[in-house]
Order: C-alpha cells, then sequence, then structure tokens
C-alpha cells in the first residue's frame, strides 16, 4: 500500500484504522492537533502527581508511604513517556515545560483542586485514576502509533493504582466514623470535577480528535462508561454520590445526571482553579532551582 | 539512660532511624527533581530506603513485642536515634542532596558490611539483605559524583556540600569506622556532628510525617 | 542524549522497542532503563542504544520490479503436480 501523501488519502487511512509513525509524512493539522493533545496529557501527568506528593510525607503507615511514593513515581514516569513522544514530534520537553509554567498550555482539570485530607488520596488514585484509565484505555487505539504503544504501559501502571487507592478507601471505610467521614467528605468534593473529567458532550463525530482518530471514544461514551463502572462500586460501600439527579435509566442503560458545571471547568483549565497558581509557582521555582544542574550534567559531549 | 550500654536493639533502630528519615528526606524529591529520568530514579532510592528501615523495624518489633510502624511513627521525636545528617531538609538544592547522597551511601556500605559481621543471626542475615540493594544506591551516588566531577561548575557545586556535609557524614559511624569512611571519600577527619542531639529539623518532619496517623490514635489506614 | 531501550518480556521471546529515555552517558542510561523498565521485574533483559548509532533502512523492502514469485509461497503450485504425481504413481503400480 503506497504511504498517503495528500491530506485526503491521508485521513482516509487514518480513518480507515491506519497507523502513522514517527518519521511519516503527515498533515501540518494533524501534527499541531495531536502534539496540543499528548502535550495536554504529558502536563496533566506532571501537574497531576502535586495534589499527592504533598501526601507522601503524610502516609499514615510504612506500606501505604511506599505505596502512595510508586503511585507518584509512575505519574513522573508516564509524563517522561509522553514527553518523549511530544519531543520525537518536533517540540523539545524544556519548551513543554517553559510553555506549561507560563500557562500557555493546560493540564488537566482534576489537577487545579487542592487535596484536603488522606481521604483524598484514596479517592484521587481510585475514582480519578479510573476516569483516567478510560480515556487512555481508549487511546490504544489511536493512529499516532508511538503514543498507543506507551499506553500500553501506562495503562498497565494505572491499574496498580486503582487497587491502591481502592485499599486506602476500604481501609478508611471500615474504621472509625472520623476516617468514614473523611472518604465521604473527599467523594463530595471531587464529585464535580469527575463529572466533567471527560470533557464537554460534543457529538462524536464533531470532536476534531476523532476526525482523525486522536481519540477514538466520545467524551460522553468514556463518562457513561466510568458511572457504570464506579457509581455501584461506592454504592456498595454505602458512600453517597452528591447528586439526587443520578441514576441509571434502566431501559436504554444510560446513565441520568445533573448537568455538569462547564462554566467552572472552562474557569479552571484555563488557569483560574483553586490550586493553580500555587502549582505552577511549585514548578516553575523547581525547575529554576534545578536549572544548573540540568545544564551541567544534560549538556551534549560533555 | 545514658550510663547504659547501648542495647542490640538501640543499634538496630539508629540504623531504621537513619534509613527512615533519610528516605523520608529523599521522598520529598518524587515529583520535582532535576529531570524527570531522574526523578523516577531518585524515587526508588527513597523507597528502598523505606523499605529498609521497614525490614529494620520488623526485626526490633519482634524483640520489643510491637509493630514496625509503631516504631516508625509513635515515638516522640527525641525517641529517634537518628543521625543529625539524614534530619536535615535539602529541596530544592540537588547539590547538597547528592552530597548527603554520596557521602551517607558510602558510610552505610561500611556501616553494612559491619553488621553483616553481627552475633545476631536475623540481624546479619538482614544485613546481606539489605546489601544487595544498597549496592544500586551506591552505584546511584558514585555515578552522580562523577559526573558532577566532570565539569568545572558541577565539582563546585558538589564539593562544597561534601565539605558542608562531612561532620555531619562522620556522626553516622563510631570508632574505626569513620576512619575507614575518610580513607574512602579521601578527606581528613574532623570533629563529628555527633547522633543523640538532634537538629530543628526532626520535630517540623516529625509533625507532618505523623499528622494523619495522630488524628485518630489506633486507627487502620 | 537520547536512547533507545529495548526489553525482553519473558526469556526465550524477542527483544522488542520500549521506550526512550533521556541520559547524560550510558552510565545514566542504564540507571534509567533499569528504573523504567525494570522497576517491576517486567523485564528479563535490557539493552540501551545511543540513538545516533541506530540508522533506519529507507526502504525496508526490495522492489518487486521483476517477479519473484521463486521467494514467495504463492510461487509454487504444488497441489496441482501433488495430485498428478500421485495419478501417475496409482497408474505404476495397477
Amino acid at each position: 500500500m503506497a504511504a498517503p501523501r495528500t491530506e485526503e488519502e491521508f485521513r482516509e487511512h487514518v480513518q480507515a484504522g491506519g497507523l502513522v509513525e514517527t518519521a511519516d509524512w503527515m498533515p501540518d493539522d494533524y501534527r499541531a492537533k495531536l502534539t496540543k493533545f499528548i502535550e495536554m496529557h504529558g502536563n496533566s501527568e506532571l501537574m497531576g502527581v502535586l495534589p499527592e506528593r504533598e501526601w507522601i510525607l503524610r502516609a499514615p503507615t510504612l506500606q501505604r508511604k511506599l505505596a502512595l511514593t510508586a503511585k507518584v513515581q509512575d505519574e513522573v514516569g508516564h509524563a517522561q513517556l509522553i514527553y518523549r513522544v511530544v519531543e520525537d514530534l518536533g517540540k523539545p520537553r524544556e519548551r513543554c515545560l517553559e510553555d506549561l509554567v507560563s500557562g500557555k498550555t493546560k493540564f488537566h482539570n482534576v489537577f487545579h483542586y487542592p487535596t484536603k485530607t488522606w481521604g483524598d488520596v484514596g479517592v484521587i488514585a481510585w475514582l480519578i485514576d479510573a476516569a483516567a484509565i478510560i480515556s487512555q484505555k481508549a487511546l490504544l487505539k489511536c493512529s499516532y502509533a508511538p503514543y498507543a504503544r506507551i499506553m500500553k504501559k501506562i495503562c498497565w501502571e494505572e491499574s496498580f493504582h486503582i487497587l491502591h487507592g481502592r485499599d486506602v478507601v476500604l481501609a478508611m471505610v471500615t474504621g472509625t466514623d472520623e476516617q468514614r467521614g473523611l472518604v465521604q467528605e473527599a467523594i463530595d468534593r471531587w464529585w464535580g470535577p469527575l463529572m466533567t473529567f471527560h470533557g464537554n458532550q460534543t457529538p462524536f463525530d464533531e470532536d476534531p480528535m476523532i476526525e482523525w482518530r486522536i481519540k477514538s471514544q466520545a467524551n460522553e461514551d468514556a463518562r457513561q462508561r466510568f458511572l457504570d463502572g464506579y457509581v455501584p462500586q461506592i454504592w456498595e460501600l454505602g458512600l453517597t454520590v452528591p447528586d439526587p439527579e443520578l441514576g441509571k435509566d434502566e431501559e436504554t442503560g444510560v446513565w441520568q445526571y445533573s448537568e455538569p458545571d462547564w462554566d467552572e471547568l472552562r474557569h479552571v483549565v484555563t488557569g483560574n482553579g483553586p490550586r493553580t497558581a500555587e502549582r505552577l509557582e511549585l514548578r516553575r521555582i523547581s525547575r529554576e532551582e534545578t536549572a544548573w544542574v540540568r545544564d551541567v550534567v544534560l549538556a551534549e559531549a560533555a | 539512660m545514658s550510663a547504659q550500654a547501648p542495647s542490640r536493639t538501640d543499634l538496630l533502630l539508629a540504623i531504621a532511624d537513619d534509613e527512615l528519615v533519610l528516605g523520608w528526606r529523599n521522598s520529598e524529591w518524587t515529583g520535582i527533581a532535576p529531570f524527570l529520568e531522574e526523578d523516577v530514579a531518585f524515587s526508588s532510592i527513597a523507597q528502598g530506603e523505606i523499605g529498609h528501615a521497614r525490614a529494620f523495624y520488623e526485626l526490633a518489633a519482634t524483640e520489643l513485642g510491637t509493630t514496625a510502624d509503631a516504631l516508625a511513627f509513635d515515638r516522640r521525636p527525641d525517641e529517634y536515634r537518628c543521625a543529625p545528617l539524614v534530619e536535615l531538609r535539602f529541596v530544592p538544592d540537588w547539590a547538597r542532596t547528592i552530597a548527603r547522597h554520596y557521602l551517607y551511601e558510602t558510610a552505610d556500605a561500611i556501616r553494612i558490611a559491619g553488621v553483616k559481621e553481627s552475633e545476631w543471626d536475623e540481624l546479619a542475615g538482614l544485613a546481606a539483605k539489605v546489601e544487595r540493594e544498597e549496592v544500586y544506591h551506591l552505584m546511584h551516588a558514585q555515578m552522580w559524583a562523577d559526573r558532577l566531577a566532570a565539569s568545572t561548575d558541577g565539582r563546585r557545586h558538589f564539593d562544597e556540600a561534601v565539605t558542608e556535609l562531612w561532620p555531619y557524614a562522620l556522626g553516622l559511624l563510631e570508632g574505626e569506622e569513620r576512619e575507614r569512611l575518610a580513607e574512602t571519600v579521601g578527606r581528613e577527619p574532623v570533629d563529628a556532628v555527633e547522633r543523640g542531639a538532634h537538629t530543628d529539623e526532626l520535630v517540623p518532619l516529625w509533625d507532618e510525617m505523623t499528622m494523619v496517623r495522630r488524628s485518630a490514635p489506633g486507627a487502620e489506614w | 542524549m537520547i536512547y533507545e531501550v529495548f526489553r525482553q518480556e519473558r526469556e526465550g521471546q524477542p527483544l522488542q522497542h520500549g521506550g526512550s529515555l533521556e541520559a547524560p552517558n550510558a552510565a545514566f542510561a542504564e540507571a534509567y532503563a533499569r528504573e523504567f523498565y525494570g522497576r517491576r521485574n517486567e523485564s528479563t533483559t535490557l539493552w540501551i542504544i545511543p540513538r545516533d548509532a541506530v540508522a533506519e533502512v529507507e526502504e525496508p523492502y526490495v522492489a518487486d520490479v521483476f517477479d519473484r514469485d521463486y521467494r514467495r509461497v504463492d510461487g509454487y503450485s504444488i497441489k496441482v503436480k501433488l495430485k498428478e504425481a500421485r495419478e501417475r504413481a496409482g497408474a505404476l503400480a495397477d
């Protein structure tokens, strides 16, 4: 089969399930959208370490300390894998990081919020990671093969995080009333961000990421999958979800829910979340303080 | 208490506390290390240290009739036996972090070699196991020391930090092991910052590391 | 410097490309490869190769200008000939 040479041929190629490798010709629009999408994913992994990192020092047992450190370490590793893909698409890691700390590029909404208690640590690892794995599993089918390939490793590692999160939550819901209360409070606080996690209800055929088969799962499908998989698990523990409208329509099998706060989503991802400034500042400072190390150590042919 | 000779669990707790507190300090770098590859590597080192601390605490716990977690978290700050070197908070200063890593791992190799000869069989066996992993820590430390020394700027950062921390490093060891350390790193012995008194940095660290646990005493987490 | 990492998941399997990483030199690359592709014991062998040392073969096939069916399965019509050979053998035996 001849390699696609025009935008039209390329579109047909990817829509028919064809794959793209780094050195292949690709339309500028594809490269631009792909780079932006993957870069935001890398940013999210990197910024996603910060809310949990705060609790590495506070983990209440040695086992939890090890598991949480390992989880955050995995996220850093994912950022590395993803930024490597972006670098091979032509944007150096240093520039990605500069654009991130200057607010030029975005990161996922959930990482703009504070982590207030150890309950958040459990709920993040359990539910946020579950929501993330649903998006990431769908990316295994991404038309850009180098990205799809690393997703295998990422999904495999995320599965440990869900286990860790569920275990933290189970220990707390079977503990004291206060511990159980911390889990419920965390779910109450994270529910809003979780409902906007997979993005707005853009119809499948209007999503530009789907046209190029960068994504192959519609936002709403991902959200439905999440609700279907995890709401019963939450209820099973005697915990509640702070949405009186939430329920599954038994006939259609579709989950109904109150309209998520899309304004808040827009507000948060454009850099106005409750912890956005503080976390970007931490990134900026730690990059600045360690710049000499990169200069000395990573200098070519030193 | 100071009049008594240290018991075998005292010696064991000193090692365990060193590993615990250093592991805690090194874990502060997880997520903000100088570059991503190193972030992952250094986090494993922190986890390795906590893992070793846990193994040493478990052994001590069987003697003392308690648990590893209770030893790690439920003592008062003045009951910890760690050396001042491991208490110091260095983020975001990578030079001192690597200097401490290098000095600690070099000293620890000397210490563990000694502990392997212990007449307490369980401890000797544990030391041999720990040594198998510490080899990687030492390799990592040496690799960094070499790399920093390979450039003028890096060497300056590293040497300054090692000089500053040298008296603290000697405080990790006792007696002739100090001379062995001095020989290995090529420095003259000086007055050590001794184990026993704690730096001002231990209490804030203890406050944070026991915060969740203290919030519900006796609870399972 | 960028290093390419190849990993073998289980003994007997081929080494496959695992990913790439940035490292100051081979010693660092080795340590980082171990961390990235071995911290859960998921690899039995790891190779690291500086990316510069990898050359991509531009056209990884030999252009089929003239018929080279003797290199392919469809170049051999065994079935028909085998049938004929068997028939002859049968005739001889009669």
